[in-house]
């Protein structure tokens, strides 16, 4: 699964919540409508709390990627 | 009968009922840091959710909008003596449990920035770039001697009264008091 392209990658490690939702609804406010940002996260709240954000915001978690306490979240910008 | 239309009533109806928008109102209270942090992270959790978030400050919560950096003079006495009890600013809080004399805030303080949660400094900045809005209440300013004068520089922040929280509330699908 990798129909999309990668727009930029948003370094939210090391944050604890909420503070990686916050940074991800920033980021994706200056992103284009179609667009993809990558965004890593230590945090396992995060697990949750971002497909939650998407839901909520109308964006879509397009993959999620885990190894070893690293989470990839690829996020969309839907409107 | 005119399914459409009665749909469209209906619809109209839903959206115009109380408590439908997408919106958080809150009371903050409470003067502590941990009740403090816990607000600001709903706050700041909430806006980044894109909903429209209004904290209304009140009695102890007020002194957290202080800046410690400015002064505000013509208090009479009582005045004073709140000027002088109460945490001149966030950073000034104290925990609403296990203080322990300054110890237990000084612990969880340390704490919070070795597992990178942020701090209050944080949080309201955090706040006020995702455009939460900060009312205070003009009758606990009255009552406890504050001015706006010493209070933090926070974009938009008015003195409201109780009308304006309630009017707020009544269309937020959440409200909270902490």
């Amino acid at each position: 699964m990798s129909d999309y392209a990668v727009t930029k990658t948003l370094d939210c490690k090391g944050l604890a919540c909420p503070m990686p939702i916050v940074k991800l609804s920033m980021e994706i406010a200056k992103m284009k409508v179609g667009e993809v940002v990558e965004m890593l996260s230590t945090d396992p709240g995060s697990l949750a709390d971002v497909p939650s954000w998407a839901k909520s915001t109308g964006n879509a978690v397009v993959e999620t990627k885990q190894d070893s306490g690293l989470i990839r979240f690829y996020v969309k910008r839907q409107k | 009968m005119d399914i459409e239309k009665e749909l469209s009533e209906l619809k109209a109806k839903v959206n115009s009922a109380p408590g439908m928008e997408n919106k958080l109102s809150m009371v903050v209270f409470s003067g502590e840091l941990d009740k403090q942090i816990a607000s600001l992270i709903i706050a700041t959790g909430a806006a980044a959710m894109g909903m429209k978030v209004v904290l209304f400050y009140t009695f102890w919560g007020t002194a957290a909008l202080r800046d410690p950096s400015k002064k505000a003079g013509g208090k009479d006495f009582m005045g004073k003596m709140f000027g002088f009890m109460l945490p001149k600013g966030r950073n000034k809080l104290k925990l609403s449990q296990m203080n322990m004399a300054g110890a237990g805030t000084a612990m969880l303080k340390s704490l919070m920035t070795k597992k990178n949660v942020a701090s209050l400094d944080q949080l309201f900045e955090a706040a006020g770039a995702l455009g939460v809005e900060i009312n205070i209440c003009q009758m606990s300013m009255d009552l406890m001697g504050m001015k706006m004068e010493e209070m933090i520089d926070y974009p938009g922040m008015k003195v409201v009264g109780v009308a304006s929280f309630l009017a707020d509330a009544k269309e937020s699908a959440v409200q909270l008091f902490i």
